[in-house]
């Protein structure tokens, strides 16, 4: 019998046609919606006088521009409001569900889709932000698009696409205390780099998989495209079952049992061939910190910054040079040197309850350091929030001196007010380090939600598997 | 969607690597809700020695001579070359929108990422692929001679360098076609619209909680 990857299995059970030049129509089951990258294909439809195709497959929440303090004020940027108003205007018009910004399940897009149950094991699911990747967490095919395919998918309920390669990361072993999901996929990505996944399909599995929880294999696929590749996914198993579980949108009674019977098979089979077989030793991964513009020019907490002078090749060396200057360190630098100024705990990859907990935790009744400026709690969603409250970690985290916001992309990409000014350097649990990406010239460090608090009390970056104040 | 035949432009060379769609087109401006307007922002922050806001008035802002896209030579660029992972990051489509509406059609590199190479191919630009030591030829030639242009041909998938000699590059045909006859492709795809709904009610018996919602 031919033996099938689960991507190979979720691509031909979503395959409608093939065109006469041989790509692949593919259906898509879930349609997320945000407020940036919506408004041009919503256009698009009514000047073509389109329809959408199939209104309760789309799930639109606001949460790039929207403030993360006081609510009850409104935007008060003015461009910022128009887009997010833009939205539900779009949604009232066709017809669609919105978490609307005061909501009490409105969030960061991928925090929102797991949490109500929009996301489902073996579904196609789609959304106009590249870290779509987020919900193969749960056996599904996930992946960003483009606005124009914002349209199309809302227009035709479907996708041309070119199939991926298939690759399996394999990390073997069990992860040392302290050490998280974050560092997992920092550490993939340090070893393939950030385009060794460009054309491929990731699927991750091994024992520090497995053992992972559903957060945590969202942690771990939110990142692939951080790898280059555009969808991440992990097999279904009784977690990912216990998961979806009586969520809002999930099945319930008698589709329930039959959704069961046919999530078993969300598995690369026995011998599957893969493209390619990354793997990695779980229990080698350290602590992992970003010392450059990429989330490749990555290093182990107790590593030093490289030296230009080391690299050979011409290239990389101009774009190590490039990366020290701007993030205004010297070559050979410990990791445990840089002074911090900022410490931010959300984003997608990173802002669910398990991550807010491994935070407060190494927190330990301990203060943020006099010399950080700001440290920011930013919840994933309103329900991460008050879960949160019920545990009554905002009062440790307020204690401490972190600033607890309202739900939403936040400091991650810096389209509201929270930013960094410009030669401040960040500990952040987002995803990407990029020059500018958290405000102009400023310096992201990226890192585990437990090592950004360990940070914000040190004021600088600690190995939180030897912080031993700590309740790690 | 304007169709892409064949170009002959001159070349801007952008000596970078993993140039992400945040640098391409910073994240302020993603707050508008149009797809024109974003070329006076393309490359915003390393265009400019000031921070662009929205709805702001780009001509009089101070330029940095330093970077490429401001040198003279390069003035009226319509093909962008650069190095390896171009387009890394966010799926923002304005990143496209930015360099179409700068006046860019073609962009060269060894290797693209998955999002931004696909959406190129929305809206008229043609992103390919050409090896590694051929992008470091072309990027010498461009140093070397003031006014450098090449000559693109989507239909014989080939560029003509200076010399007369040509290199090819690979597209996959749906792509081409949708390319050279600029195809609107919602349209083509509600051609086949049975085909959906044989699948939808195909699949609600399989999985009917898929339709539920
Ligand atoms: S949290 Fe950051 S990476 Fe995630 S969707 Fe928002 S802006 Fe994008």
């Amino acid at each position: 019998m031919l033996k099938n990857t689960l991507y190979d299995k979720l691509w031909n059970s979503h395959q409608v046609r093939t065109t006469a030049e041989g790509a692949s129509v593919l259906y898509i089951d879930r349609h997320l919606v945000h407020e940036v990258t919506s408004p041009q294909a919503f256009e698009g439809l009514r000047i073509a006088g389109r329809k959408p195709w199939r209104v309760d497959s789309v799930l639109a929440v606001p949460d790039h521009n929207v403030p993360t303090t006081d609510r009850s004020v409104g935007i008060s940027d003015p461009v910022a409001r128009v887009q997010v108003e833009t939205l539900d205007n779009n949604c009232v018009e066709f017809g669609l569900t919105e978490f609307k910004m005061d909501d009490p399940r409105q969030g960061i897009v991928h925090v929102v889709g797991p949490e109500a149950g929009a996301t489902l094991p073996g579904m196609t699911v789609v959304c106009g932000d590249s870290h779509t990747s987020t919900h193969g967490a749960l056996g599904a095919l996930a992946f960003g698009i483009g606005t124009s395919e914002v349209e199309h998918v809302l227009a035709t309920q479907c996708l041309i696409q070119q199939k991926s390669k298939n690759m399996l990361v394999r990390i073997d072993g069990q992860l040392r205390a302290g050490v998280s999901a974050k560092d997992m996929a920092l550490a993939v990505i340090g070893e393939i780099g950030t385009a060794g996944g460009t054309g491929y399909a990731i699927e991750f599995g091994g024992e520090a998989v497995r053992a992972l929880s559903i957060e945590g294999r969202m942690t771990l696929c939110n990142m692939t495209i951080e790898a280059g590749a555009r969808a991440g996914m992990v097999a279904v198993d009784e977690k990912t079952i216990e998961y979806v579980r009586g969520r809002t949108y999930a099945p319930k009674g008698e589709q329930w049992e039959q959704a069961k019977a046919a999530w078993a098979d969300l598995h690369s089979d026995d011998g599957a061939e893969f493209d390619r077989v990354v793997t990695l030793d779980g229990a080698t991964i350290e602590p992992q910190v970003t010392w450059g513009t990429s989330p490749e020019m990555v290093l182990p907490v107790d590593g030093h910054v490289p030296r230009p002078e080391d690299e050979v090749d011409s290239v990389k060396r101009g774009n190590i040079e490039r990366a020290l200057t701007y993030m205004g360190l010297e070559g050979g630098q410990a990791i445990t040197d840089i002074q911090l100024d900022k410490v931010f705990i959300g984003s997608c990859t990173n802002s669910r309850i398990e991550d807010l907990r491994d935070a407060a935790a190494v927190i330990n009744g301990r203060k943020v350091a006099e010399t950080i400026n700001q440290a920011l709690v930013v919840p994933g969603s309103g329900l991460v929030k008050r879960q949160a409250e019920a545990e009554g970690l905002d009062k440790l985290f307020i204690d401490a001196g972190f600033e607890w916001r309202e739900p939403g992309c936040s400091m991650c990409l810096a389209m509201n007010a929270d930013r960094l000014e410009s030669g401040e350097h960040c500990a952040s649990t987002s995803n990407r380090n990029f020059e500018g990406r958290q405000g102009q010239g400023g310096r992201t460090h990226l890192v585990s939600p437990a090592m950004a608090a360990a940070a914000a009390i040190a004021g600088h970056f600690v190995d939180v598997t030897k912080d031993n104040q700590g309740g790690v | 969607m304007d169709a892409f035949t064949t170009l002959d432009g001159l070349v801007v060379p952008l000596d970078r690597a993993n140039v992400d769609t945040d640098a391409i087109i910073p994240k302020q401006f993603l707050k508008s809700v149009k797809r024109s307007g974003f070329g006076p922002n393309l490359f915003d922050e390393w265009r400019y020695l000031d921070r662009g806001e929205p709805d702001q008035d780009s001509s009089g802002r101070p330029l940095n001579s330093d970077f490429v896209l401001n040198q003279p030579r390069y003035s009226g660029a319509e093909i962008l070359i650069a190095r390896d992972n171009f387009g890394c990051g966010s799926s923002r489509e304005h990143a496209v929108w930015a360099l179409l509406d700068y006046g860019i059609r073609v962009v060269i590199a060894p290797s693209f990422a998955d999002i931004f190479y696909n959406n190129c191919f929305k809206n008229g630009v043609l992103p390919f692929v050409l090896a590694a030591d051929e992008v470091d030829r072309i990027f010498k030639e461009i140093e070397a001679n003031e006014g450098y242009r090449l000559q693109v041909d989507l239909a014989a998938q080939h560029v003509t360098l200076p010399s007369g000699e040509t290199m090819r590059f690979e597209i996959d045909n749906f792509r081409k076609e949708c390319l050279l006859q600029g195809l609107d492709e919602i349209g083509l795809s509600l051609q086949h619209a049975d085909a959906v709904r044989n699948y939808e009610t195909k699949r609600k018996q399989d999985a009917p909680w898929l339709f539920s919602s």
